[in-house]
């Protein structure tokens, strides 16, 4: 079992230079570029994410950070590029693939299942489930024990992430904060390994920010694997163990926080061309 | 006026062969619409397969009409298929256009001179190919009560269609609240969210059509047979479009909503139609308003009217809950 107390328990405190190598990588990509028309949205030559480490992405709005995302789980091909999650290659793997590999994400703008209830939200994440067969569903003793199992596991993540009482309610009667909340949980019914979450604190009040920042730190005592995507540097600054900067569609610079922060080509990336993206926080 | 005879019709038409015909072919649409959000313009199309598939077979090819219900259900999913494949991974919309195009084709071809010796051109087909199924009829003297009225043949097709019916439903109840239901409502939702979560959204989507499209297909068995013929033209855009409104009617994704929903459209037609037609005949509608020939028009559009009003008082169907209709919009 590793330390997984803070930063300092990964060997990654040395290179801060764009596609360091990392002790031991879940995930390693290789020239990957992906244009549209004639915008090159994501230039990354090469990108190494610690096993059991908080990365974080950052960038200013625009930077390709959900363009990567989209690539890396399979929601959109790149023109060149290889990359592969735990030894095994992606390209041309579909998402659903690369959800039962274990790496599972969310969405920038919140997908909930709107006239799903919570619970059934929920229950929809968990992996090989019998009942979801077109010809056992017709048969529900077969299935009905493991669905109650299921439901055990969601009822106790729910209870985790306050979202208890609202199981029986749509999804759509959650505030914004929840469904970001909500979608997180349901990720996690996947039992993935790395989890990445596409601006996971975006329009979430204080309150639950601060718990959805434990319960990503807990996904690292669990040892996963979490990149995230935020623009919140206190939040990037206390939860990350590694931060990765993109601009323009390449990695401009890693490091741990605090040396990345400090770094002029970071600071030149948000504050230079880009004004409305605030480096220090997001609700001022 | 005649106020038993008006009930006899109505009843007749409420419990009729064409309630049936509708209720399978909105049943069809409710797996595709209701629970899988998949828009099929076309179910027209399968349930023209279906009724073709019973009558060329026997007629033409001299087969057992049991063969020719399993060489239907084969058709439909071999179409759902050809439908399915080039589509589905596609936006929605794309599914929209291509089965409206398929219910034509499916159309013109029949009714096409090429394939007047076995289709049987735009006059289609008229034998005895339901025989052996008619042969089973034990009520071959039809009930005639006061308020209800049915031939030998029209009793024995009501009498199965809803055990048919009700046996679909029931087995479409379960499969819509197991795990397997919920992928699909899922989907509905947001294909993409399903798709983070490990799921393969093609192939339920897939699944949809061909279940959906099967069930239009046993709408087209009871068409042709209940009628002893197969006509073309009946299996036009208007079929499913009537089909959408008794689904409609009764709510979308909710399992009983095609049984009631085609009882009320029946009912409400023949109703108006019956009532129109004694108040002319007794002269209580007067010659200058309407005519006796006129009935058949006015009919549809007090029909329409009725939907009209019924969506903006009802929007969510007799069974719908409005609040969750209200949360599809703010999606
Ligand atoms: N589907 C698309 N078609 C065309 N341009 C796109 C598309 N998706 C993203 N882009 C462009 O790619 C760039 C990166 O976008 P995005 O990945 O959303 O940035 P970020 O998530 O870092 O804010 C932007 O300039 C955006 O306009
Ligand atoms: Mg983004």
């Amino acid at each position: 079992m590793q330390e997984h107390n803070s930063g300092a328990g990964f060997a990654l405190t040395s290179a801060q230079t764009p596609g360091s190598t990392k002790p031991d990588p879940i995930l390693i990509a290789d020239n990957i570029v992906r244009q549209f028309g004639g915008l090159t949205a994501v230039n990354v030559n090469h990108l190494e994410i610690q096993r059991g480490s908080i990365t974080a992405l950052i960038g200013p709005n625009g930077a390709g950070k959900t363009t990567f995302f989209n690539l890396l789980t399979g929601y959109d091909s790149p023109n060149s590029g290889t990359w592969s999650f735990n030894g095994k290659a992606l390209n041309g793997i579909p998402p659903h693939k690369v959800a039962r590999l274990g790496m599972v994400r969310t969405f920038q703008l919140t997908k909930a299942l709107y006239r799903l209830t919570v619970l059934e939200n929920m229950l929809l994440g968990a992996k090989q489930q019998k009942g979801e067969s077109v010809l056992l569903s017709v048969f529900p003793w077969i299935w009905r024990a493991q669905e109650e199992a299921i439901r055990v596991k969601a009822v106790s993540i729910l209870k985790n992430f306050k979202l208890i009482d609202k199981q029986d309610d749509f999804a759509a009667a959650l505030s914004g904060g929840q469904r970001k909340l909500l979608e997180m949980a349901r990720a996690l019914m996947v039992e993935p390994e790395m989890v990445m979450l596409d601006e996971p604190m975006a329009g979430v009040n204080p309150a639950l920010k601060q718990s959805l920042l434990e319960h990503i730190k807990e996904l690292r005592n669990e040892g996963k694997t979490v990149l995230f995507v935020e623009h919140d540097m206190d939040m990037v600054h206390e939860i990350s163990d590694w931060v990765i900067v993109m601009a323009q569609g390449e990695i401009i610079a890693e490091g741990t926080p605090s040396t990345v922060m400090g770094n002029a080509q970071v600071i030149e990336a948000y504050l230079g061309a880009h004004h409305d993206a605030d480096l220090s926080s997001e609700e001022a | 006026m005649d106020f038993l005879f008006v009930i006899q019709q109505t009843l007749s038409a409420t419990l009729g062969v064409n309630a049936i015909i509708f209720a399978l072919a909105a049943i069809g649409l409710n797996m595709h619409f209701g629970y899988t959000g998949l828009l099929n313009f076309g179910q027209a199309g399968f349930l023209a397969i279906g009724a073709y598939s019973v009558a060329v077979p026997v007629i033409s090819f001299g087969l057992s009409l049991w063969v020719a219900f399993l060489i239907g259900i084969f058709n439909s999913i071999i179409f759902a298929l050809l439908l399915g494949v080039p589509t589905l991974r596609l936006r929605a919309d794309y599914l929209a256009i291509v089965t409206i195009a398929f219910a034509e084709i499916v159309r013109q071809v029949a009714r096409s001179a090429t394939f007047n010796d076995s289709l049987g051109g735009s006059d289609g087909i008229t034998g005895k190919f339901g025989k052996e199924f008619f042969d089973l009829n034990p009520f071959k003297g039809g009930l005639a009560i006061p308020i209800l009225r049915f031939n030998g043949n029209d009793l024995w097709v009501v009498i199965t269609g809803w055990i048919l019916v009700a046996i679909i439903t029931f087995i479409m109840w379960i499969m819509v609240n197991s795990p397997w239901g919920r992928v699909m409502r899922a989907i509905r939702e947001d294909e993409d969210a399903v798709r983070s979560l490990g799921k393969n959204v093609y192939l339920y989507k897939m699944q949809s059509l061909i279940i959906g499209g099967a069930i239009g297909s046993i709408a087209g068995f009871v068409y042709a047979l209940s009628r002893q013929s197969v006509q073309p033209d009946n299996y036009g855009t208007a079929l499913t479009f009537f089909a959408y409104t008794v689904l409609i009617l009764g709510g979308a994704a909710r399992v009983f909503a095609p049984i009631v929903g085609a009882m009320i459209f029946w009912f409400l037609i023949v109703f108006i139609e019956q009532i129109l037609r004694e108040g002319v005949s007794s002269n209580l509608i007067p010659d200058w308003l309407i005519g006796v020939n006129q009935v058949g028009q006015i009919r549809f559009m007090l029909m329409g009217l009725g939907l009209m009003l019924l969506m903006i008082f009802r929007p969510q169907g007799i069974f719908g809950d409005k609040k969750e209709l209200a949360l599809d919009a703010r999606a």
